[in-house]
């Protein structure tokens, strides 16, 4: 009903905007707001160095959009909904702030997202992996840009039943991210033929994995599938390596690997993992060039959220310049009749749920011998195309899509 | 096979196996918490951060100095020992005498900073430290694969707390140490330098915690917040254990070990929160803990 009464008034704004063509931006300042985890867990993911990606497409758009100078503001959301929804509420109704860019863990763009929506702002998810923010949590007021947890069991899960890992043992985050991550590694490993004989939910985080490992290897499970992240993904590798997990004949597969977890594991105790990203710094010239710029001021490679950041940031403000408006649903409008053609993909876009649809890599961790550098961790071994990779409409949960 | 509640008893014994051992990691930063409590008052919320500190160091040094473990493993806890015995020097000794409430919240100020400066410069994701190479690989018990060097943790930890316990009840040194927290006013009368003993006695608890940290290197992730998630659940152990107490530390340090153990076989989604469970449980039935003196 509301987002009916959303789309409905956001057409007929649109259609007065067209009549008005002129620059219609509130305050004559395009504000955003970057809102990530910037000290905690996933810092290394997005945080600070997120930051300096948002600054970097703001710098590159040259500081003004259709007359009207950009402002960026940053907060830490410390990971929670309640830290998230308070900081977000205050930008949208003290500070005028049009779009909320970073968004890492899922809780946190789940609950960001409803008020959003309640208050016809923009939002752009480039960290959170749940699938489900597209899906049963769509609104007409975000997108879903970088990844998520439906191409990660596609890309990865169905590589690895492919192999001969008929048997899975799943370990899970007891959380929205790792349940959601769960269901799509059990829909794609079912469907290919595999059977998934045991789940097991740790809580998060969990610095001491030995007790699960051990009950993974009692399974006999063929695979064993880590679906968490960060530093609760890091620790089951090492602990895994420990007991000898992969000596013992089954084969580990981590569905959510960052750039930054596999250069803290090292090429050493990470080879040989076959993992499913969005995004890789050393796939081509363009990656390379904006990697080394991002490298200056960093001192680190960038991983695909921050390349997302920047990405999404600058088909924002492209949107914006071509509307001549800040206007949530007019720019999101205008963001989905683009195509997507840059440093992070080619031919992406942005379906009407907010998925934006791009290929996908699955990529191994080069052995210690392969690795020419600190920061050459990958090898692209498949292009997954974008149809193939995402949750197809037809699938699809969202009322934007199904029209209930 | 043998079944217990539909688990297999092998699995069970090596779930009870592990439990042991990460309850010695327990143990051992109980010990230090406890020293620090029992001896000097001093509710030291920074101990999570100088277990870390501990763990740190170890990759620190290794990566700047190329240090190896077996001097890591004295070099890292006297650096951190030193550190605490500055802070004991420059911050603690000003609030003596004050309700406890002054030190926990000096100590946990001191704990963000630690952890606030140390993840700006090497952020979250965590530093490489690879196992040193004689504890590669492990042996074969029959229900369990049990590598090296977990079976080293657990000696190295049962050796220190009982060691620790020793010196404190069953020497002399101990002795002063206390009878300085019974009356330190008399004890200095008989010629005892009381407020170096009180900085020792700091840089000593605090050094246990980063003698943790070089233990764990190895095996866990070292990142600037590794110490904030332990530290909660050891306070827990200390409470169950009985504020203060030494023995009472380190038999709840191991327990609280195999009860988290336990719990993560049979209904794994509640293996952080059972500690506090049996915390809850004991502070109703035995508010003083299970070793702890009635007040």
């Amino acid at each position: 009903m509301t987002i009916m009464k959303k789309l409905l008034t956001s057409a007929i704004a649109s259609t007065l905007m067209v009549a008005g063509a002129q620059a219609d931006i509130s305050g004559d300042t395009v504000k955003i707001g970057y809102l990530a985890d910037m000290s905690g867990t996933y810092r290394d993911l997005a945080g600070p160095n997120g930051l300096i990606a948002l600054e970097m497409a703001v710098a590159d758009f040259g500081g003004t959009v259709a007359g009207s100078k950009i402002e960026i503001v940053s907060s830490d959301d410390r990971n929670s909904p309640d830290v998230a929804s308070a900081t977000v509420r205050r930008w949208v109704e003290n500070e005028d702030v049009d779009l909320v860019a970073g968004l890492v863990a899922s809780s946190v763009s789940i609950a960001v997202s409803d008020i959003l929506e309640e208050k016809d702002k923009l939002g752009i998810v480039s960290g959170s992996a749940a699938s489900s923010i597209t899906n049963e949590h769509c609104t007409p007021n975000h997108i879903h840009y970088v990844y998520d947890t439906y191409p990660l069991a596609n890309g990865t899960a169905s590589a690895v039943v492919k192999e001969g890992g008929k048997t899975w043992f799943i370990l899970t985050a007891d959380y929205a991210f790792g349940h959601a991550l769960e269901g799509d590694v059990t829909r794609v490993v079912e469907a290919n033929g595999g059977e998934v004989i045991q789940t097991l939910r740790h809580p998060f985080p969990t610095p001491d994995f030995s007790s699960f490992i051990l009950q993974a290897q009692g399974s006999g499970a063929d695979v064993v599938a880590l679906a968490n992240a960060g530093a609760d993904t890091t620790n089951a590798i090492n602990t895994a390596g420990e007991f000898g997990l992969t000596q013992s004949g089954q084969t580990l597969a981590a569905l959510l690997l960052f750039l930054a977890d596999v250069h803290a594991l090292g090429v050493e105790a990470a080879q040989g993992i076959q993992l499913t990203t969005g995004w890789y710094w050393d796939m081509n010239d363009e990656t390379r060039a904006w990697s080394d710029r991002f490298m200056e001021k960093t001192g680190v490679r960038p991983t695909m959220i921050h390349a997302g950041v920047y990405s999404s940031t600058i088909q924002y403000l492209n949107a914006i310049k071509a509307t001549g408006s800040d206007d949530a649903q007019t720019v999101r409008k205008q963001m989905m009749a683009t195509p997507i053609n840059d440093m992070f993909t080619s031919n992406g876009r942005i379906r009407e749920d907010g998925r934006m649809v791009h290929d996908m890599y699955l990529a191994e961790v080069k052995t210690p011998e392969e690795s020419k550098g600190e920061w050459d961790l990958y090898k692209i071994l498949r292009t997954i195309p974008a149809d193939e990779a995402y949750r197809p409409l037809s699938e699809s949960k969202c009322p934007l899509v199904t029209g209930k | 096979m043998s079944m217990i509640l539909g688990v297999p008893l092998a699995v069970l014994s090596g779930q009870l196996l592990l439990g042991v051992i990460n309850g010695a990691f327990y143990a051992l930063l109980s010990l230090g918490l406890a020293v620090i409590f029992g001896l000097l008052k001093i509710i030291n919320f920074a101990h999570g951060a100088m277990y870390m500190l501990g763990a740190m160091a170890t990759v620190i040094l290794f990566d700047t100095l190329g240090v190896n473990y077996w001097v890591a493993l004295f070099v890292a806890p006297v650096l951190v020992g030193c550190l605490g015995m500055a802070i004991e020097y420059f911050l603690l000794r000003r609030i003596g005498g004050q309700d406890h409430i002054y030190s926990l919240l000096l100590t946990f100020g001191v704990a963000l900073m630690i952890q606030g400066i140390l993840t700006n410069i090497y952020g979250v994701s965590g530093l490489r430290y690879s196992m040193p190479d004689v504890f590669k690989g492990g042996m074969n018990l029959g229900f369990m694969f049990l590598p090296y060097y977990r079976a080293w943790v657990i000696v190295m930890a049962l050796l220190v707390c009982f060691g620790t316990w020793f010196m404190i009840e069953k020497t002399k040194l101990g002795a002063y140490l206390r009878a300085g927290t019974e009356d330190s006013q008399l004890l200095q009368g008989f010629g005892i330098n009381v407020p170096l003993l009180v900085s020792l006695t700091y840089g000593f608890g605090v050094m246990l915690a980063a003698f943790a940290g070089v233990l764990a290197a190895p095996i866990y992730s070292v990142t600037p917040g590794m110490g904030s998630h332990i530290l909660i659940v050891v306070f827990a152990v200390v409470v169950i254990g009985g504020m203060g107490s030494i023995a009472g530390a380190i038999i709840t340090g191991i327990l609280m070990g195999v009860v988290e153990g336990l719990t993560k076989t049979f209904y794994p989604q509640a293996s952080s929160a059972v500690i506090f469970l049996v915390m809850v449980v004991v502070l109703l039935i035995r508010p003083s803990g299970l070793f702890g003196k009635e007040a």
